[in-house]
């Protein structure tokens, strides 16, 4: 086992081992907080509970973050080729980020329905600006010797794109990807939370509604387990694909 | 024949190229020596067209061309291999855009034998050491199909014996494939040993000061009594070029009020 791994995993036990300890020693009531063994009970015993929850959200995460590409790929190819229409869009992109999505969920729901279509375009908004702004950079970062290099062969835009500027951008655009499945929870959870008729964040509001705290947080554990999951995945896809570094 | 008449090339208040010919006979290899900052990878700039001229005529075996970016082939120093492809994609790349698909590979593979890269084909250029990453971007050269190759310090960030080794594959370059060489190089031994003709530069602007057309038959030796004579008198030549543009540039600072500032 890596040391790094070691270290993660000892500091993740030794808060478990605290809060646990500190939950039985104060009494602390399960409408309060939930000492983790009653958290990993209720994952295991409400599994067929919160299964399709799970198996909604991850849906939503996952168009979500397809949609996010299809938007993201050509659009930052766009910027980069087109730098007046880069410079043009430019402010419609930090928009984008700049007005909160609690503020946005709303009218997406109003929109788009209680379906699942109003949470994946919630996830896409918050994945395709970190993927599109770090495909961009990439594409921008390659180096001008390379560049003239290609001119002189007398290449086209195509395989300008294909051979050099893509490969060039890859790990940037990886980087982008890592930061985008982790936040897309965040999307899909606040669109459940604010209109769903299934999903983690609308069971987490059912939960906390009857004050079942440890439900609550046992979604809150499958979401960071999805998260994880995802991110862990372009990593392996990353070091799959990127074999040069 | 490449003949390059007038050509003249200025940034802002700088004129690197006032009017600068040169003539290089076909099949010839030609080397430009000149101190650091002469002009000399601006020329291969103008020439390319990978910076525009400001005047002055190109003409390529008869024909006036605007450039000669798609006439010849380029090497610089950095090797310039794509560290995503392996050491044969790197070479076949310029095949590979020209979309000539018709035994380029067949010939890549014998120029890899013939070069000493056999069993490296599939390695990644980050695998392989940077002698064999240069004789990669030879290859990659060769594989251009351009009468006419343009080298611009090729073997200066190499180590000695890579450097030996290279040299003899440039020779090879023009004695077997019969390509038309005009190589930059602050080596001037290296231009000894490799040039039919060595054509020492002078800065601001960039002119030739001396050519010396050699004739004794290659390869020849470093420690040859007259290769020895001439690589003494450029040398001379190189050191008081430099001294004057030291001098002329700190008489430009004083000028514009630099030298009072520094």
């Amino acid at each position: 086992m890596k040391k790094s791994t070691l270290i993660s995993l000892t500091l993740i036990m030794t808060v478990l081992a605290v809060w646990e300890m500190a939950c039985r020693f104060f009494e602390v009531p399960d409408f309060i907080l939930p000492a983790p063994v009653q958290i990993v009970t209720v994952v295991l015993v409400q599994a067929p509970i919160i299964l399709p929850h799970a198996a909604v959200t991850a849906l939503e995460i996952i168009l979500g973050i397809f949609l996010s590409l299809l938007v993201a790929l050509p659009l930052a190819t766009v910027m980069f080729v087109r730098p007046s229409i880069g410079k043009a869009l430019s402010p419609f992109l930090v928009v984008s980020q700049a007005i909160p999505v609690f503020a946005l969920a709303p009218l997406l729901v109003i929109w788009l329905g209680y379906g699942i279509a109003s949470k994946v375009l919630m996830a896409a908004i918050i994945i395709f600006f970190p993927i599109t702004v770090s495909l961009l950079e990439g594409y921008r970062d390659c180096g001008d010797e390379y560049v003239m290099f290609f001119r002189l062969m007398g290449a086209g835009f195509w395989d300008a794109l294909r051979l050099l500027y893509w490969p060039w951008a890859l790990p940037f655009f990886f980087a982008g990807l890592k930061v985008g499945v982790t936040v897309a929870t965040i999307g899909a959870v606040i669109g459940e939370w604010v209109g769903a008729q299934m999903g983690l964040g609308y069971l987490m509001i059912q939960a906390n509604a009857r004050l079942k705290v440890d439900m609550v947080f046992a979604a809150i554990l499958w979401l960071s387990v999805m998260g994880l999951s995802l991110w862990a995945f372009v990593g392996f896809l990353e070091k799959k694909i990127i074999t040069w570094k | 024949m490449l003949e390059v008449s007038n050509l003249t090339k200025s940034f802002s208040d700088l004129t690197v190229l006032d009017g600068f010919d040169l003539k290089v006979k076909r099949g010839r290899f030609t080397t430009l020596v000149g101190a650091s900052g002469c002009g000399k990878s601006t020329f291969f700039d103008v020439l390319t067209g990978v910076v525009p001229r400001d005047a002055g005529d190109i003409v390529w075996m008869g024909e006036d061309v605007p450039n000669l970016g798609k006439k010849a082939a380029y090497m610089q120093q950095k090797d310039l291999l794509l560290p995503w492809l392996s050491l044969i994609d790197n070479a076949l790349l310029p095949a590979r855009i020209a979309k000539r698909d018709n035994g380029a590979r067949e010939k890549g593979l014998s120029l890899f034998n013939r070069l000493g890269l056999d069993g490296f084909e599939d390695y990644l250029p980050r695998k392989v050491s940077g002698g064999m990453r240069q004789r990669c971007a030879l290859v990659r050269t060769l594989m251009f199909e351009h009468d006419l190759v343009l080298l611009d310090e090729p073997l200066s960030a190499l180590d000695a014996i890579t450097r030996r080794s290279l040299q003899s594959l440039l020779l090879l370059l023009q004695s077997e494939f019969n390509k038309t060489i005009l190589m930059i190089t602050h080596d001037v031994e290296e231009a000894l040993l490799l040039a039919d003709e060595v054509l020492v530069l002078r800065a601001f602007p960039m002119t030739v000061c001396e050519s010396f057309v050699l004739d004794t038959p290659k390869p020849r030796r470093g420690d040859d009594p007259d290769i020895l004579k001439i690589k003494e008198h450029i040398l001379q030549v190189l050191e008081s070029e430099h001294l004057n543009g030291s001098a002329s540039f700190e008489n430009r600072d004083s000028e514009s009020g630099v030298g009072d500032i520094l």
